[in-house]
């Protein structure tokens, strides 16, 4: 045995510095309370989320401290044209003697901060959604290979899966990270900004599924051309005016609201459930596929269940906004007359894609016929009339 | 997934580059800086299929702990005195975090290659991350810490006291301005390459010496992402270098970037891990110690120097000013006994140093007692309210101190500071270093070249202006710092619960109103402000008047 040099170490004590063990003012007081819950009880999303992003309109006493040359500070409420009740409220002024907390303050001082996401998505709730979603698509992809299941696919299917499901992962990928992560810099409020990274960080996670799994199919089927959805993305007529529309989603000036309404209200409804619902899901079981509707099954789950509540979550209340649902309606109806005629035009351009499977889904007329009936369901939860355009 | 296979994944995930073809992205965020358009290498090599399984790994290790701990009973061990001083730092740190991913879009088209925007995705999301685990710590501590005063008001507090500005430049600074200064040079090249460490690993250390193995174990997970952060800021930094005209404001930005992280961190940092401890053991660092290791060896040494042969011309002068300031000035105690003269502003409860503290400062920084002894053993006499005022009203040799116009830290080591008048203001900042951040580098021209993108220094930056004229009870209600019996205080100089040991409101309505030495100080005459400024830099150390000339 050989000695060890007495070692050096933090001596721990016992101080009994846990809660109850006394009695003083504020003993009990084991509740943020600077914010109003959305309901009864605030909620752990909420206490995680709600004020992090500070406001001038509430405790910012000293206001922002860096600006843009412009002079432009913090989150301005004008780089969306929406707004909300309270917000033409003259900001508080502040300066020699005239305290912090503005005058007859009251929680959420405008309409704003009553966004919550009805996914109540944070840091834990993410992870595990991600990884249960990772960990699904990979156990479905290696049951497939064991069972030799991609030997099953028509050779037309094994095209058609190459190029246009392949072509399909850029659309995710450009919505992902130059629309919906692009935006979390410019909402109002941190539950806004935070909503919009889980979207976006959906919608790369899928375009990287897609990704991943083209290079799979690359590895399990010999005729199989990894990087012809290159090609087809940047070539194929049929993918012109879809290109158009994402690319222009990223080419709106300064108006995140726009951005977010045009790709899932719009754009998701009309051309996303059209290609991935109604045109892939459809064909793949009668071509001998059965691998690729569970990925892109996930895709589909992420923007029915998940993207969509909270974007119906954060325009409802606008288009019913108490001081500007007048306002609100009009820009939203004018973004709906811009954007709907665009999103028909993408979903025609992919017409001849309904041609390309040996096994037929059902027609295209129907397929857009459910794809618009969709969308108009979601155009009146949001309160909103149904654009003529649609009619085109 | 393999390490292989994950290489791979990677390579196959570069085919999602995209190159715009009908539409040119909206420019929303601005910069100076140019780049040129070649293929890059995202530096990250991750893949969400993989990154997603091993943060979630993470987490259930993070909350496994913490379930650990409140079974385990660790609130029964921790240092009030530590803990206390988390209130500060948990009411920050969740800002920059957000600010953090909220500033990774501004250089998704700023930088213009594809290929470094994946690395930056994933940056952000680890940022929503870092921010919303922070602010579940910090609701674990309220719900099972003994004084939840001051966790349950945290945000609050944070956006109204004066601390908050301090901390929030290490917030704003990453999403305003130039994008390429906030998003690259200021957040990764240098608050997260250099001061990181500091923050996520010297002072968890701190925190498990004094009982608390939580903030370990959430911020050793914040910091094994930040790592990966760091070279993202590498490739953007070596792109940035790669343009001859660039240097010049890189020069600019890593001078701007390091004086002000500089003065908040090691001013926030410094504190708690010097002052905030109860672990006095002589062989333990010093914050001085560990900031020669982390901040002037490792990355000044070892990552800024090597990039001096790219044609980066690095601020020597200043990180040996910083090193002068922290062992020589006394930067790290003058801040503290600050934070403790304006106990009574704040939202937590700062423990007197004891005779322990007070052998352990003179073994580790030599001549500390002759300069804040005295002051620390008034602090202590004067903590129990006893029909005398809080310190900072009481005759204890000590001038309270202007604010720097820039960084928001008082002019402390009061031989530096400089006063102007800036922009039809008179200002003063703490050094030089602040001052020609304001009136050189944070202006639409920059040595006979425009930076119209540069960003600009808004605000009401002195806390004190708003409370000009105001009794102290007033400022203290109006900024919601008082317990739920409506008087006694959240903040206390001392640890003592006992409601009759605790000041309340009434004890502060006696005092004389708050002044803005801002507003004092722009409505001498000149002559007076002349005065004024010769006075104030004979002060010190300490906050010691200036001596009396025989
Ligand atoms: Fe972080
Ligand atoms: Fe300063």
């Amino acid at each position: 045995m050989t000695d060890i040099a007495e070692r050096s170490v933090p001596k721990l004590q016992f101080t009994d510095a846990e809660a109850g063990a006394k009695e003083f003012p504020d003993s009990t007081a084991r509740s943020y309370n600077y914010f109003k819950p959305a309901k009864r009880k605030q909620t752990h999303y909420e206490d995680v989320t709600v004020e992090v992003q500070p406001d001038p309109r509430h405790y910012l006493s000293q206001g922002w401290i860096y600006g843009f040359a412009d002079g432009q500070v913090g989150y301005p409420l004008t780089w969306t044209k929406l707004k909300a009740w309270g917000q033409d409220e003259p900001e508080p002024e502040r300066g020699p003697g005239s305290g912090g907390l503005p005058k007859n303050f009251s929680w959420p001082a405008h309409g704003w901060h009553e966004f919550r996401d009805p996914n109540e998505e944070w840091e834990m709730t993410f992870y595990r959604y991600g990884a249960n979603v990772e960990r699904q698509i990979n156990a479905n992809i290696d049951v497939a290979r064991e069972a030799d299941a991609f030997a099953q696919w028509n050779p037309n299917w094994v095209t058609f899966v190459e190029r246009h499901v392949g072509a399909w992962m850029h659309i995710e990928h450009i919505l992902g990270l130059y629309v919906f992560s692009h935006a979390n810099r410019s909402g109002p409020t941190n539950m806004h900004n935070t909503a919009m990274v889980v979207n976006g960080m959906h919608k790369i996670r899928f375009a990287q599924d897609l990704a991943l799994y083209n290079l799979t199919l690359s590895e399990e089927i010999e005729s199989f051309e990894g990087s012809a959805h290159l090609e087809t993305w940047d070539s194929d007529p049929a993918w012109r005016s879809a290109r158009e529309y994402v690319e222009a989603l990223t080419a709106i000036e300064d108006d995140w609201g726009e951005s977010i309404f045009a790709a899932n209200v719009v754009f998701e409804p009309l051309v996303g459930e059209l290609f991935r619902s109604n045109l892939v899901q459809q064909s793949a079981a009668g071509n001998g596929d059965f691998v690729t509707p569970t990925v892109i099954g996930c895709g589909e789950y992420d923007y029915s269940r998940r993207d969509l509540r909270m974007t119906i979550a954060m325009f409802e209340p606008r288009a019913n906004d108490k001081e500007f649902a007048a306002h609100n309606q009009e820009i939203m109806q004018g973004w709906l007359s811009k954007w709907v005629p665009l999103a028909l035009e993408a979903a025609r351009g992919l017409q001849p894609l309904w041609s390309e499977p040996d096994f037929k889904p059902p027609r295209f007329e129907d397929a857009l016929d459910r794809a618009k009936s969709r969308f108009s369901g979601i155009v009146s939860e949001l309160g909103l009339q149904l654009p003529k355009e649609l009619a085109q | 997934m393999s390490r292989q296979s994950v290489a791979r994944a990677h390579q196959k995930i570069q085919e999602l580059s995209w190159d715009p073809m009908y539409h040119t992205p909206y420019q929303k965020y601005g910069t100076d800086y140019t780049f040129q358009k070649a293929q890059k290498r995202d530096p990250l090599k991750q893949v969400l299929r993989s990154y997603f399984p091993m943060q979630e790994d993470k987490d259930h290790r993070v909350y496994g702990a913490s379930d650990g701990a409140i079974r385990g009973n660790m609130f029964r061990q921790v240092q009030e005195r530590w803990l206390e001083w988390q209130k500060l730092f948990l009411s920050i740190i969740p800002l920059p975090e957000i600010s953090a991913a909220r500033s990774m879009p501004m250089l998704f088209h700023t930088v213009p290659n594809p290929e470094l925007h994946n690395g930056q995705a994933i940056q952000m999301i680890d940022e929503v991350r870092h921010s919303t685990i922070q602010q579940n710590l910090k609701r674990l501590y309220m719900k099972n810490y003994v004084d939840p005063a001051g966790f349950n008001s945290t945000l609050r507090n944070f956006h109204n006291d004066y601390c908050g500005t301090i901390g929030r430049q290490f917030a704003e600074g990453f999403i305003t301005g130039d994008a390429i200064t906030a998003a690259s040079i200021y957040l990764t090249i240098v608050a997260e390459t250099a001061f990181t460490n500091t923050l996520f690993v010297a002072m968890p250390a701190e925190a498990a010496a004094n009982g608390d193995y939580l903030l370990p174990t959430v911020f050793h997970s914040v910091q094994s992402d930040e790592s990966r952060h760091i070279s993202n800021g590498y490739a953007t930094l070596l792109m940035a270098l790669s343009d001859e005209g660039n240097h010049q404001l890189l020069e600019r930005d890593l001078r701007y970037a390091w004086w002000n992280n500089h003065r908040v961190v090691d001013a926030a940092i410094g504190t708690f891990i010097e002052y905030g401890t109860k672990d006095r053991r002589k062989d333990r660092e010093s914050y001085a110690e560990m900031w020669r290791r982390w901040i002037y060896d490792d990355y000044y040494r070892s990552y800024l120097v090597p990039l001096e042969k790219y044609g980066l011309v690095i601020p020597h002068d200043l990180i040996e000013e910083s090193w002068n300031q922290i062992w020589n000035k006394g930067y790290v105690h003058e801040v503290a006994q600050f934070f403790a003269t304006g106990w009574l502003a704040n939202y937590w409860r700062i423990d007197p140093m004891t005779d322990e503290d007070f052998e352990w400062f003179e073994y580790k920084y030599p001549g500390w007692y002759d300069k804040y002894g005295k002051w620390w053993e008034a602090y202590n006499s004067l903590s129990m309210p006893n029909g005398h005022h809080p310190i900072v009203a009481e005759n204890v040799d000590y001038v309270y101190p202007h604010r720097c116009w820039v960084c928001m830290v008082p002019c402390l080591v009061r031989e530096d500071m400089v006063m102007d008048e800036v922009d039809g203001q008179w200002r003063t900042y703490c050094h030089e270093a602040c001052a020609w951040t304001d009136k050189v580098a944070f202006r639409p021209e920059y040595e006979g070249r425009d930076t119209p993108n540069m960003g600009r220094l808004t605000g009401m930056r002195e806390w004190e202006t708003l409370y000009h004229g105001w009794n102290w009870a007033d400022v203290i209600t109006d900024m919601g710092f008082v317990r739920d019996d409506g008087k006694t205080m959240v903040a206390q100089p001392h640890l003592d619960l006992d409601p009759k040991k605790m000041w309340t409101l009434d004890h502060m309505r006696r005092m004389g109103n708050l002044q803005s030495p801002n507003v004092l100080l722009n409505e001498m005459s000149d002559d007076e402000r002349t005065a004024f400024a010769a006075d104030y830099v004979r002060q010190g150390p300490a906050g010691r008047p200036a001596p009396t000339d025989a």
